[in-house]
């Protein structure tokens, strides 16, 4: 096409985005709306307050909650830094030192770095995208209520003496044979709640970020914190299931002696470092990704210029996000592991440094384009980039094999990832937090503390850590609970432990910011800093609707480049300016170029999302202390709690099939299929669940490599009968499950009943047959690993056939009580694709136990 | 215009080097450990890997340069220069196409240092 021609295409594909209405609703149309929007939005009073599933709520205490984990961790370093003061201190006893240095990693890695970034997401990214909430707002709540519940449990038990105590990486067999007490159990269970959690918020955002854009946002103007948060949500789904296997296998190992990290027993400490750094790798960047996203916010605002190189800025987010898949080795320098294997672990973590300084680079380069105003974000986002380029020249040299054979387990690795995680965490947060506080309460924080704060963490930050890279050169081991005088290790520490000091001034500064009297303040101005970008069309203070016309989008930066925004949006001159039926709803766009496809109507508030996560909470946490009966009941409570959620909550028939959006745009209320955000959140579910699956798969080949007898030679069990008969069952449940959703689509109901009664007649006889594999051919799971591997992967597929009984049930009583159609089918077909995944398993399951002992 | 009309597009072409990267990688990975565990022991010479990681690199480089190609296709249709932040589905489909690009250099500089690992190492520890 022509440069002409072109400019045609583009001015007709311009014409048709939707104009604002040209003539405002009058004030009598608009307050009517507005009454009802705040009647179907409003935040319920007293207690049920805490029912609410608004996104600006759940984010706000998750948030909250978040920071004060923060403040717990940061007050047991503390502790820490005053036992290593001096030399042969007794301050904190051996043992209670290694519980606070465990207790003080773990809940700022899953307590504090990553439940923040989904907090700041949920508070936020419905406003970047225009959206009035996330797309499952009860899914976001039910993911507070697991945090709140896990970490609370976590750090709970450091005030009884029972905290975990091996480290936050947790290796086995010091957390497995070596600590036969609670801490591990606590570890392990609690942790694996809130992994569950981390899911649910990747689903919500991933979806978020990709359906619920608002009209024309296509996918080259979406704000770089939506590409970063959408990368770091799909490093979610394939970093956390490796950590959830790891953890269950080590809890397995420690209940009931299958031994798959203990050598007595065929075992192998390093498949636990396998799983723990295939997930600890990725986590560095999942917190890091969406912090830096902070900034990538805030430095345009500031230069008052759009970001330099979005494109190559898009590069480095989903470059990155990739590359940290191949760096896990580099934890494992030190473990003997073939030299090969070291230099191409070594070889992709120096790459990644190329994406991460791109970013770093376009940054500076905005800063360089524009003209910067001064300003306390600026302050901490300029220190942040200081501490991280730091922090990662440290990583380049810790990612060189031979350097870290004399850094490893040294205080030089301790100070190298403080510097990456303050600076590429906490520092871009608290920017973060100075900048979109605001939109939080309406009020400004102290430009005038924020700076005293800002030097005050900054220096003491640097006073603190940057010694400890001498401290490690000079040889002295992490996780020591003292040191001997005069080894060279003296002043540095007292220096460090100074700083650590300095440092929590800084902290106690900003914690009296947030919390002091703002009375007489009175609230912000709209958009204080000037920014371009959606999140700042909000009123000060915030309405619990969010925004009050969904607008028409045209620019990356639109308060900055389309006029009269602000004052169309707020007169409800674009979509979805009112709540006729007093349902909350919002706009589903497409994923590229955010077309209108749904008027999606959202729950409210309800308590059910607290009570699901009270009784799933309460299978991990009666099993924590190994009272079973108790779990498994806690279990068919969580599993009947979800079921009333998701039936009195979800795919419910609409009054009518269309509604009129505002602007003359008609748009369907019940999707399904492909186009459904339900069949988006089943698909995300089940690769994250399909990586768990193969993380398990891993291990069997993982005993594979290392023995030479695994499968033993002649194979012991499963066999090839039972397994064969159990997947042709199985299989044929699959099968069936198609049909019965071709049949209710054809309206057929006695087809749809019998196909479905048939495929549970197979599943319940094929979970047999399976079962029956290992059990007639006498495999013990605590004699050996090899067993124990077999019946696992048996045993995680049993579950899963038993979990699409229960939602092929769900289904058909669902057809019964009417509130299933024909045409309203998204139960049977989301089902069905639970079913893709759960046939996907069955075939690798027995295609690993019964045919690679023929093959090997 | 059907060209660069949405049912044409999708996120996917911008994970298709990254992918063919990650596959590279734990080819090479898994070919070597396997290799030096089950085959020639620790102290076994890696001939073998070093062919293998070898047709990996290429079959790796030769996918990457087709998906970076079609990228700079997108990148380049029609005469507009970036930043490629237009509202229009021309400026889109040039964006996808240059993230594209972008995304395939970087995933060939990431094969390319992996391939340089076996130039380094002829035994197995």
């Amino acid at each position: 096409m022509n440069a002409g021609g072109e400019e045609l295409a583009a001015a007709a594909a311009k014409r048709r985005d939707s104009e604002p209405l040209a003539e405002a609703p009058t004030e009598e149309v608009r307050r009517a709306q507005e009454e009802r929007l705040m009647r179907t939005w409003q935040t319920p009073g007293g207690w049920r307050y805490w029912s609410s599933a608004n996104n600006s709520d759940v984010g706000l205490w998750y948030t909250a909650m978040a920071f004060f984990f923060f403040l717990f961790a940061g007050v047991l370093a503390l502790l820490m830094r005053i036992q290593l003061a001096v030399p042969d201190n007794d301050f904190l006893s051996a043992e209670l030192y290694n519980q606070v240095f465990t207790v003080h990693g773990s809940v700022m890695m899953f307590l504090f770095a990553l439940p923040l970034f989904e907090a700041i997401a949920v508070l936020l990214l419905p406003q970047m995208l225009g959206a009035r909430d996330l797309p499952f707002p009860r899914l976001s709540a039910f993911g507070f209520w697991c945090f709140l519940l896990g970490g609370v449990f976590l750090c709970g038990s450091i005030f009884f003496d029972a905290a975990p105590h091996g480290g936050w990486f947790m290796y086995p067999p010091l957390t497995s044979r070596y600590q036969p007490d609670i801490g591990a159990d606590i570890w392990l269970l609690g942790f694996s709640f809130i992994e569950v959690a981390a899911i649910a918020a990747a689903v919500e955002m991933i979806v978020g970020t990709l359906k619920c854009r608002p009209p024309g946002m296509r996918i080259n103007l979406i704000p770089l914190y939506a590409w970063y948060v959408l990368v770091a949500a799909a490093m979610i789904l394939f970093a956390f299931p490796p950590l959830i296997v790891g953890s269950m296998l080590l809890e397995i190992e420690r209940a009931f002696g299958w031994q798959f990290f203990d050598p007595e027993g065929g075992g192998d400490p390093l498949l636990w470092q396998h799983l723990f750094w295939l997930f600890g790798h990725p986590e560095v960047y999942i917190v890091f990704l969406p912090s830096v996203a902070l900034i990538a916010m805030i430095v345009p605002t500031f230069a008052r210029t759009p970001v330099v190189g979005y494109s190559w800025v898009v590069l480095s987010a989903v470059g990155t996000g990739f590359l940290s898949f191949g760096l896990w080795v580099h934890h494992m320098f030190t473990t003997g592991l073939p030299g090969i294997s070291l230099g191409l672990f070594s070889a992709a973590s120096q790459a990644v440094a190329i994406p991460t300084g791109v970013q770093i680079f376009c940054l500076i380069a905005t800063l360089a384009a524009g003209r910067v105003t001064r300003s306390v974000p600026m302050l901490f986002a300029l220190g942040s980039l200081m501490i991280f380029v730091l922090g990662g020249l440290t990583g380049v040299m810790v990612a060189m094999v031979p350097f870290d054979f004399q850094a490893h387990d040294t205080f030089f690795v301790v100070a190298h990832l403080h510097y990456v995680m303050v600076g590429g965490v906490i520092f871009p947060m608290l920017a973060g937090f100075y900048y979109f506080f605001p939109l939080c309460n309406g009020r400004q924080l102290s430009a005038r503390l924020g700076k005293i704060a800002f030097w005050l963490t900054f220096i003491g930050f640097n006073v603190t850590f940057f010694p400890m890279h001498l401290t490690g050169l000079r040889g002295m081991p992490r996780r020591v609970f003292t040191y001997p005088a005069n080894a060279g290790f003296d002043a540095l520490n007292f220096v460090s432990t100074v700083g650590a000091f300095i440092m929590a001034t800084g902290v106690a500064v900003i914690v009296w910011d947030v919390f002091r009297p703002k009375g007489k303040q009175g609230y912000s101005p709209r958009n204080p800093w000037g920014a371009g970008t959606l999140e700042w069309l909000q009123e000060m203070p915030g309405k619990p609707w969010g925004i009050r016309s969904v607008p028409e989008i045209d620019s990356r930066y639109p308060l900055w480049d389309q006029p009269n925004l602000l004052r169309d949006v707020d007169e409800g001159r674009f979509y979805l300016p009112d709540a006729q039926e007093e349902l909350r709803e919002t706009l589903v766009t497409s994923v590229i170029d955010a077309v209108p496809q749904q008027c999606l109507r959202l729950p409210g508030s309800s308590f059910i999302p607290m009570l699901a996560a009270l009784t799933t909470g309460g299978f991990f946490i009666f099993g924590t202390y190994h009272l079973w009966w108790l779990a498994l009941a806690s279990l068919v409570l969580a599993i009947g709690v979800i079921w009333y959620w998701l039936w009195t909550g979800t795919a419910i028939i609409p009054e009518t099939e269309e509604k009129d959006v505002g602007l003359g745009l008609k748009l369907p209320i019940y999707v399904s299929g492909v186009a459904a955000i339900g069949w988006w959140a089943m698909f995300i579910t089940m690769l994250a669940d399909l990586t768990a699956f193969v993380s398990l798969v891993f291990g069997y080949f993982f005993f594979w490599t290392i023995h030479d007898d695994f499968p033993p030679d002649p194979s012991p069990g499963p066999g090839v009968f039972w397994p064969t008969v159990a997947a042709a069952m199985l299989l044929g449940a699959w099968v069936l499950t198609m049909l019965a959703r071709h049949w209710n689509r054809r309206d057929r109901p006695v087809a749809f009943y019998f196909g479905l009664a048939i495929a549970a007649a197979l599943e319940v006889a094929g979970s047999g047959a399976l079962i029956a594999g290992p059990w007639v051919t006498g495999l013990d799971p605590t004699t050996d690993v090899y067993p124990a591997t077999v019946w696992l992967l048996v045993l995680w597929t049993v579950c899963h056939v038993a979990v699409g009984l229960i939602m092929q049930l769900y289904c058909v009583a669902r057809r019964m009580a009417g509130r299933m159609t024909a045409r309203h089918n998204a139960d049977i077909i989301n089902t069905t694709l639970y079913w893709h995944f759960t046939a996907l398993t069955v075939a690798m399951t027995v295609a690993v136990i019964a045919g690679f002992p023929l093959v090997d | 215009m059907s060209q660069t009309s949405e049912k044409h597009q999708s996120l996917w072409l911008l994970t298709a080097s990254p992918l063919l990267w990650a596959m590279h990688f734990l080819l090479s990975y898994i070919t070597a450990s396997v290799w030096c565990a089950k085959f020639v022991g620790p102290g076994g010479s890696l001939t073998g890997v070093r062919v293998a990681i070898a047709v990996y690199t290429t079959l790796a480089l030769v996918g990457i340069g087709i998906v970076g190609r079609c990228g700079y296709r997108r990148h380049s249709h029609g005469s507009a220069a970036l930043p490629h932040d237009a509202d229009t589905p021309e400026d889109r489909h040039r964006f996808l196409g240059f993230a594209t690009l972008l995304l395939s250099t970087l995933s060939a500089v990431a094969v390319l240092y992996a391939a340089f690992v076996v130039l380094f190492f002829r035994m197995c520890d």
